[in-house]
Order: C-alpha cells, then sequence, then structure tokens
C-alpha cells in the first residue's frame, strides 16, 4: 500500500509536484499518465526515497519514508527511468550484486537471480556484458532487478520504453501475473498499456492529478464514446442525411481512410440507426464498429491548456 | 558491513573489467622507477635506502590518484547509476566507504607492486627495512588523503574531467602549503605560529617526517583525520547532488 498526502517538489522556482494525493492499495496496478515534465518521475524519485519532498508526507506499507528510509526502500522495487545499470557488468554478476544488496540471504541469493532470469528470459545473456545488450534487454535486466526481492510494492517508470511488441506483451504479462499480491505504480506514454494492465489511470498535468479513474471510465469521458465509426464510400448526401438524424450530433469524414465517424447527441446509443440507414441506402460497408471512447483524445484534452483544446467536454 | 564489502568487491571488478586497472598499475609503476632512478639517481647516491624513491610519490600522485578518483561519484550520476544506488536499502555512508575504501585498495595494490625495488636495495645494501616499511605506510595514507579528496570533488560533478582538474588543484594546494619556498613567502608578512598553522597542514610535511621513519602518532592521525572529514563532505554532497 502506498499512501502518498498533499506531495509538492519545487525545483529553485519550478513547482515539479504540486500538492499530489492519492492512495494506491495491495493487487492494484495503477498508471500514471502524463506528458513528458508533467511530474511523474518526480513523484516516483520521491516514493522510492531517491529525493525528498518539500513538503508532504509518504508512508509504504504504513512505514513512513522520512522516519525509517531504509526499511520502506526494502519493500519497494524502483525500475528507474531509462533502466540504469552497471554498463561494464555481466548480467550475472549484476543481479547477484543487487541480491546482496537488496538483503536477501546468502543461501538464497542465486535462486532469487535464477528465478528472475527465468522469469524474464535472460538465460542467454546471463553472462554477456550489459553495455552489449539490445536496449529490449537492458530494459530487462532492469525489471529483474527491481523484483529481485519480490517485493510489496513496484515502481516502475515506463517499464515497456523500447521494448518491441512481443516483449512489451511479455512485460504486460508479469506486470498481470505479478498484481494480484502486490501494489504496483507504472508510468506510461503509451495509452493502450493503460487499457492493457492498469486498473486506475492518474493523470498528471503540470504536478496536479487531473484525473483518477478507471480506464474504462476514462475512455467514456471521450467524445468518441459511443461512436459509431465506418469504412464506405459516401457521397455527401448521404452524409448529409446521416448529420439530419435526431440523434446524432456531428459527422466527421476522413477521405484518406475513407472512414466516417458519427457522434451521438449525448449519452445515446446510435449504433442501430446509423447501421439500419446504412442498410437501407445499400450501402456497401467495409467495417462497422462501435467506439469505447478514445483515451488519446481524452488525455489531449485534459492535459492541454484550455484554449488549445479541440474540444470542450 | 556485508554491503561495505560487497560494494568493494564490485568496484574492484569494476576497475578490472575496464582498462583503467591496467593503465594505472603499469604508468605508476614505469613512473615510480622513472623518477626513482632518473630524478632521484637512487642508484648514483650510493646509499641504502629508499628516499629518492618515496620522495617523488607525492607529484607521482597528484596526476594519478585523481584520474582513479575522479570516476567514483560522477559516473554514477552520469549514468543515471545513482538512482539505482541511492533507493536500495543501504546506508549513503556505506556507499561512500565502500567505493573510498576498493578505490584505496586499488592504489594500495598498485603500490604493492614496487616491491621489487625493496628487494632490489636490500640485495645492494643494508637499507633499515622498518623505515621503508613506514614509508610505505606514509605513502599508502597519502594517496587515501587524495582519494577522499577526489571522491568528494567527483560527487559535486557530473563531468570526469571537472572532477580531475579540481582535484588535481585541491590536492596541489594541500601539497604546496608546506614548501619551503612557499613557508618562507608566508613568513614575510605572518607570524611564525601562522606560518606553523599553514605548514600544519600540509600533506607534504607530515608525509616526509613518515618517510623519514618517524612513524609519529600525530602524522598518521592526521592523515586518518583529513580522510574521515573529506568522506564526511563525500556523504553530504551526495546527499545534495544525486538529485540533480
Amino acid at each position: 500500500m502506498i499512501e502518498c498526502a498533499h506531495l509538492s517538489k519545487d525545483f529553485g522556482e519550478v513547482k515539479a509536484v504540486d500538492d499530489l494525493s492519492f492512495t494506491a492499495h495491495k493487487g492494484q496496478v495503477l498508471g500514471f499518465l502524463g506528458p513528458n515534465g508533467a511530474g511523474k518521475s518526480t513523484t516516483m524519485k520521491m516514493i522510492t526515497g531517491f529525493i525528498p519532498p518539500t513538503t508532504g508526507d509518504i508512508k509504504v506499507c504504513d512505514i513512513d519514508l522520512a522516519e525509517d528510509p531504509v526499511a520502506v526502500k526494502n519493500k519497494i522495487g524502483y525500475l528507474p527511468e531509462g533502466a540504469p545499470s552497471y554498463h561494464e557488468m555481466k548480467v550475472g554478476p549484476f543481479l547477484q550484486f543487487i541480491a546482496r544488496m537488496r538483503n536477501i540471504p546468502s543461501a538464497q541469493q542465486q535462486s532469487a537471480v535464477d528465478s528472475v532470469v527465468a522469469r524474464l528470459n535472460l538465460n542467454h545473456v546471463y553472462y554477456q556484458k550489459i553495455d552489449t545488450l539490445s536496449k529490449g534487454f537492458k530494459r530487462r535486466v532492469g525489471l529483474a532487478q527491481a523484483i529481485i526481492h519480490d517485493p510489496e510494492v513496484l515502481i516502475l517508470d515506463e517499464p515497456t520504453d523500447g521494448l518491441d511488441p512481443n516483449q512489451k506483451h511479455q512485460v504486460r504479462e508479469l506486470i498481470t501475473t505479478m498484481s494480484k499480491n502486490k501494489t504496483i505504480i507504472l508510468s506510461t506514454h503509451i495509452l493502450e498499456e493503460v487499457h492493457a494492465v492498469c486498473d486506475r489511470a492518474i493523470i498528471i498535468s503540470q504536478g496536479a492529478i487531473v484525473a483518477d479513474n478507471t480506464p474504462t471510465e476514462m475512455e467514456s469521458m471521450s467524445r468518441y464514446h459511443h461512436a459509431v465509426s465506418f469504412v464506405a464510400d459516401l457521397d455527401t448526401a448521404l452524409l448529409n442525411k446521416i448529420k439530419d438524424l435526431d440523434c446524432v450530433r456531428d459527422v466527421t469524414y476522413n477521405a484518406r481512410l475513407k472512414e466516417t465517424t458519427v457522434f451521438p447527441t449525448q449519452g445515446l446509443f446510435i449504433f442501430d440507426e446509423v447501421s439500419g440507414l446504412l442498410k437501407n441506402q445499400g450501402v456497401q460497408v467495409i467495417s462497422l464498429k462501435m467506439e469505447a471512447g478514445r483515451l488519446d483524445e481524452v488525455f489531449r484534452n485534459i492535459t492541454q491548456p484550455e484554449q488549445k483544446r479541440e474540444v470542450q467536454r | 558491513m556485508n554491503h561495505i564489502s560487497a560494494i568493494i568487491r564490485r568496484e574492484l571488478q569494476s576497475y578490472f573489467a575496464t582498462p583503467i586497472a591496467y593503465v594505472f598499475i603499469v604508468i605508476f609503476l614505469v613512473m615510480s622507477g622513472v623518477f626513482a632512478f632518473y630524478f632521484g639517481s637512487l642508484y648514483e647516491r650510493g646509499q641504502a635506502d629508499l628516499l629518492p624513491f618515496f620522495n617523488y610519490h607525492p607529484w607521482l600522485y597528484l596526476f594519478l590518484v585523481p584520474a582513479v578518483a575522479m570516476r567514483i561519484w560522477s559516473e554514477e550520476r552520469n549514468r543515471g547509476n545513482i538512482e539505482l544506488l541511492m533507493t536500495l536499502p543501504v546506508k549513503k555512508l556505506a556507499w561512500v566507504i565502500g567505493k573510498f575504501l576498493a578505490a584505496w585498495l586499488f592504489v594500495g595494490l598498485a603500490l604493492l607492486l614496487t616491491f621489487p625495488i625493496v628487494i632490489s636495495i636490500n640485495y645492494l645494501g643494508n637499507p633499515d627495512n622498518g623505515v621503508i616499511l613506514a614509508s610505505y605506510l606514509g605513502s599508502f595514507l597519502l594517496a587515501g588523503a587524495f582519494l577522499a579528496i577526489g571522491s568528494c570533488l567527483s560527487a559535486a560533478t557530473k563531468n570526469q574531467v571537472i572532477a580531475f582538474i579540481l582535484t588535481v588543484v585541491i590536492c596541489f594546494i594541500f601539497l604546496l602549503s608546506g614548501f619551503p619556498m612557499v613557508l618562507a613567502f608566508f613568513k614575510l608578512f605572518l607570524p611564525q605560529f601562522m606560518v606553523d598553522v599553514i605548514a600544519s597542514t600540509s600533506f607534504l610535511s607530515h608525509y616526509a617526517s613518515i618517510t623519514k621513519g618517524v612513524l609519529d602518532l600525530g602524522d598518521v592521525s592526521y592523515f586518518a583525520l583529513t580522510i574521515c572529514i573529506w568522506l564526511y563532505a563525500t556523504a553530504l554532497v551526495v546527499e545534495m547532488k544525486k538529485g540533480d
């Protein structure tokens, strides 16, 4: 469990984090979203005890970070941004070193190393120097050192950055498997990831929380929520006909993709109406779908300054 | 304790995983030989002691030790490793001490490898081996003081070149403050006791008295104290600068 109360962090004149409060419970995977420089990494650095907050309290597993930082650090596994490690070391000895520094009893150190090596598929690079590894492998070594002591709390700063789709999938599966008995916080730019692994998403902008919902709730904030998209050859007459439907608020047409998106009047289901109309008019439809909502649009809406917003909520 | 020994082991392994260790040791051995025999005329003097050998150590250390010390912290900060280190459940002082001790042991190893000169001088004559032993200890302590200064300045900057230059300058000042020329200059306008204070902060005068074979508790504790103070300063600087 992680409790943050009124966290603030100033770097000189700049307020990186501004009165941030949230609680993450066991079994939860909490996603930090936000534009670059929003304060995601700074918040993570404060929770892991790397930098002290200017004001505010952090409790991890009911231990106050300011009172007993070493005890808190014992409970946390942390993957810093960019997955730093000792480049001149080989993967195996590096993990053994971390196991030792993590106070794992010497009899269990090797089995702890073997277990993370197996879970992250590092067998083939066990005797390889870290600086000769690809970005994806370096990231996995970083993840391995973060989970080697089976921590109660896991903090991952952009865990899938730089991984290929297969590796991303693998890491997400790993996170999902581990989430049952841990509290996990991860930051990401990839919005699909929020859906794939997070139970809860917090959007941070300019150091403050601007949204705190489940990914599904967040999608329903989108203009695209329950909108109907279809790909077909359309003429203007037909477009206007759709636009004239009572339940339709707006229609957009993407000429390149030949994709039409029909936005419903607030809260209405218009799938039947739209598909019915298309059928009546005998339009050849290549694809037709109802949208759940687009996270990237929600994200842009709530993290951009008012005047730049594409649509008003 | 367990942490410190793990840190020392890792650091030493990393010295030898890169060419740093070999370059340093070879240069140190060659240079110390060159200084002792060519500039110190160790052989031509016809005296069975190693004074010419040890006399040049401060000047050799002035450029070689900062080269070892410069990477101790600035490399960690530059690569972002410091974030990993400082979020492990390990006390900061353990890192400071462990990293320092590893560097000190490493320089100590280079110093130990100069043993052939001791064998040679024993073969050529009958030197006072007690003095030689004391001199080795003095040389080792001097290296430790330089390293502690270097470790502190290395923590202050992400740039190894800056760390190197600053360390050379600070070490040079600490050496110079005992130089007869410098002391003569201060004597012109400072009272004697002030000159003595300046002289007493000098690495050179403490080192010189040890290499004469006088293993005074004052000289040894001077170096020990210097090391402790600079290491404590290192811990403070690391804490201050880690988040930058």
